[in-house]
């Protein structure tokens, strides 16, 4: 059983190593990041879509409710 | 290992959210119907005022989607993306966390995670910035509330992590518990000065001139020519269910990626295929 640690003597039962997950935790940062960013933000005070409102209108109770600043 | 963690970080946030949604959907949406239906009454007397004194007739804002499709679909979505959202930036961090943060079992490590999350990402910035119904809020000061809003963001979430690393390093020479709280108490100190410098959104340029002293922008009651009051403020019990279902919603959704997120780790964790062997680890250091 040389997968599974002693509790005792490492700091945690299982340490990632950081460098060989680097892409993935990364891509999926920057992905999550855009999903927040389209969710609370886009068609406010800033847009990529230009001057459209469907988005911000569509999610718009929900940005209010996590507590985005709206209008 | 990492993509697994990470999906599974993503797909119990669609469940938080969905969660938080129901909840919302059944405490909060009448509270923002209500707040429409103060803001749409204001609107209304604020035209017959305008049109005696000979100003021009403001235009309304656009109805792309009913009020039914946005309380409801609209809604929906928007949180489950949200929690997709923070559920994978969630495992993420706890994915960097592992086995850097002290003798920690997986399923404590997701819920202190899952609690950091919530304290940085959305509790801290309401404490300065409070989630707001419809009614409240300029349109002119968007710009400026959306940029204080994610620099109060981004500030607690870098202090959280700042913290959580002087913690590490301070734990040899102090101890685990006196190096947590001296932890603590930084970050309270460093969020406690970013609040006071921070302007309250009253004081904004724009806000400073039209309404004098006032600190936030929750609507004042309208007056008339003669200073008589004609419709009311916005009401008090209103904005405060609105808050504080806001905040439940917000606790319902870390709280469940926290707790279901964390047998899940565990289980993947300590399985036998999924477990990072010794050798590795110490190769990796």
């Amino acid at each position: 059983m040389t997968s599974i640690p002693a509790p005792s003597a490492r700091p945690t039962p299982v340490v990632l190593p950081v460098s060989k997950a680097v892409l993935w935790l990364a891509s999926t940062a920057i992905i999550a990041l855009a999903l927040y960013y389209f969710i609370g933000v886009d068609q406010g005070a800033v847009s990529v879509f230009g001057n459209d409102m469907h988005l911000h209108e569509f999610v718009h109770d929900a940005r209010h409710l996590l507590g985005f600043p709206c209008h | 290992m990492e993509s697994k963690l990470l999906l599974r970080g993503a797909l119990v946030g669609a469940l938080a959210g969905l969660l938080a949604f129901v909840f919302a959907r059944i405490f909060a949406e009448p509270q923002i119907q209500a707040a429409i239906d103060y803001e749409t009454g204001r609107d209304a007397v604020q035209a017959v005022l305008d049109k005696s004194a000979g100003l021009p007739a403001g235009t309304a804002d656009p109805d792309i989607f009913s009020r039914t499709i946005q309380a409801n679909l609209g809604a929906g979505t928007g949180m489950i993306f949200f929690g997709v959202a923070v559920g994978a930036l969630f495992a993420v961090a706890y994915a960097v966390c592992l086995g850097r943060v002290g003798n920690l079992q997986p399923r404590a490590l997701a819920l202190l995670v899952a609690a950091g999350g919530f304290l940085a990402v959305y509790l801290v910035p309401f404490v300065k910035y409070p989630a707001n119904p419809p009614a409240i809020g300029s349109p002119d000061t968007i710009k400026d509330r959306a940029g204080l809003y994610l620099l109060t963001v981004f500030c607690s979430v870098l202090f959280l992590v700042a913290v959580v690393w002087l913690g590490q390093r301070l734990r040899k020479r102090f101890g685990n518990w006196n190096a947590s709280v001296l932890a603590a108490a930084t970050f309270v100190v460093a969020v406690g000065t970013m609040m006071a410098i921070l302007p309250p959104l009253g004081r904004l340029a724009v806000n400073d001139q039209q309404s004098g002293y006032h600190t936030t922008e929750t609507p004042l009651p309208l007056t008339d020519a003669s200073g008589t009051i004609v419709y009311p403020g916005f009401p008090a019990d209103v904005l405060f269910d609105f808050r504080l279902y806001s905040v439940a919603a917000q606790l319902i959704l870390w709280a469940t990626i926290g707790l279901i997120f964390a047998p899940l780790a565990e289980r993947l964790l300590h399985s036998p295929r999924g477990a990072v062997p010794v050798e590795q680890i110490a190769a990796s250091g």
